[in-house]
């Protein structure tokens, strides 16, 4: 990072540094921070969830237990790797725009979209099953097949409820991120195709990536608290 | 700070190592590990987000220590509503 008055003559020649900025790297490293402050309200918004779920999961763990075996953790798993693979090609995608690699970003970037929509897709077929399985609560909820299931747990149906309120609000919360996450892809798409981003500015690709890598993380965690809470065979 | 191109083999080792990582915690699921399933798999999480974190979200590489301080202080405050709110409910009577 240089002082010199040379960075300042650099404003004549450098449309993509904002005038308020002294250096290239000054901006980039302040959309950084910028970014890292609005993924530290995501995570305190998740993070109300995640402490709502906590406490419900040591009131009716028998319950959480019995709705997480009723989960496919195939398909979770599958989905648990779909992401991963996409968290690579996001990461490979900010190399190669840092490269100048035009065609390759494009490629990336193509790649984490069908890896999004992946999910998505799976995402819906889990849900859908348990539209069959009358695992939505509501009027219609009946948790009557995991009584009958699991009979040494004791399941109170109106707790067995709780836990599949909070697998749809936190996968339907972390399936809205992920429809975000495709949108901003298709504008970083549409603007590398349209030639913007250069090896000198790439920053929306990089914090781009930051909230793509931020939504992964949060699947990471609700795979084994959804999905894994007791898949250990009954005694 | 200039930004640090990262070579592509560190990002494919990661991806190797996430994805190992996912297929060990489902399978140890099914272990019968007492209290200590639900220890391993957030255990497991935890390295699989810093993995993420580290490497993919370039912190590592990062010389810029006020988005450090953000991370932790976020952390820090998602602790803090976790532990107290969890010293609240654990230690009220009717349930257990």
């Amino acid at each position: 990072m240089s002082d010199s008055p040379i960075a300042v003559e650099q404003h004549e020649h450098r449309p993509e540094l904002r005038h308020h900025f002294a250096t290239v790297e000054q901006q980039r490293d302040s959309a950084t921070l910028g970014m890292w402050l609005f993924l530290g309200t995501e995570i305190m918004f998740f993070g109300g969830m995640f402490c709502a779920y906590l406490i419900y999961r040591i009131w009716y763990y028998n319950e959480f237990a019995a709705g997480s075996r009723s989960l496919d953790i195939y398909l979770g798993t599958t989905n648990t790797i779909v992401l991963i693979c996409s968290s690579l090609t996001v990461a490979l995608s900010v190399r190669a725009a840092q490269l100048g690699k035009r065609g390759l970003v494009i490629i990336l970037l193509i790649l984490t979209l069908i890896f999004g929509l992946a999910f998505l897709g799976i995402k819906g077929v889990e849900w859908y099953d348990k539209y069959k399985e009358h695992h939505i609560p509501g009027s219609s909820f009946d948790a009557g097949d995991l009584v009958r299931e699991y009979p040494q747990l004791h399941i109170d149906q109106s707790h067995e409820q709780i836990y599949f309120s909070l697998y749809f609000a936190m996968t339907g919360l972390h399936a809205l991120h992920m429809i975000i996450g495709v949108g901003i892809f298709v504008y970083l798409l549409y603007h590398t195709w349209k030639g913007l981003y250069t090896p000198a500015y790439n920053t929306p690709i990089e914090i781009g990536g930051l909230y793509w890598h931020f939504v992964d993380i949060i699947w990471i965690y609700l795979f084994p608290l959804l999905y894994l809470i007791d898949r250990k065979p009954l005694r | 700070m200039s930004e640090h191109i990262i070579p592509s083999k560190i990002y494919y080792a990661i991806w190797i190592g996430l994805m190992i990582l996912t297929v060990v915690t489902a399978a140890v699921s099914f272990v019968d590990l007492g209290p200590f399933n639900t220890i391993v798999a957030l255990l497991i999480a935890t390295f699989k987000a810093l993995l993420v974190v580290l490497f993919f979200m370039h912190v590592k590489y990062t010389s810029e220590k006020l988005t450090k301080m953000v991370i932790v202080s976020s952390l820090f405050w998602l602790l803090l509503l976790l532990f107290l709110s969890l010293a609240d409910y654990s230690t009220r009577y009717g349930h257990s």
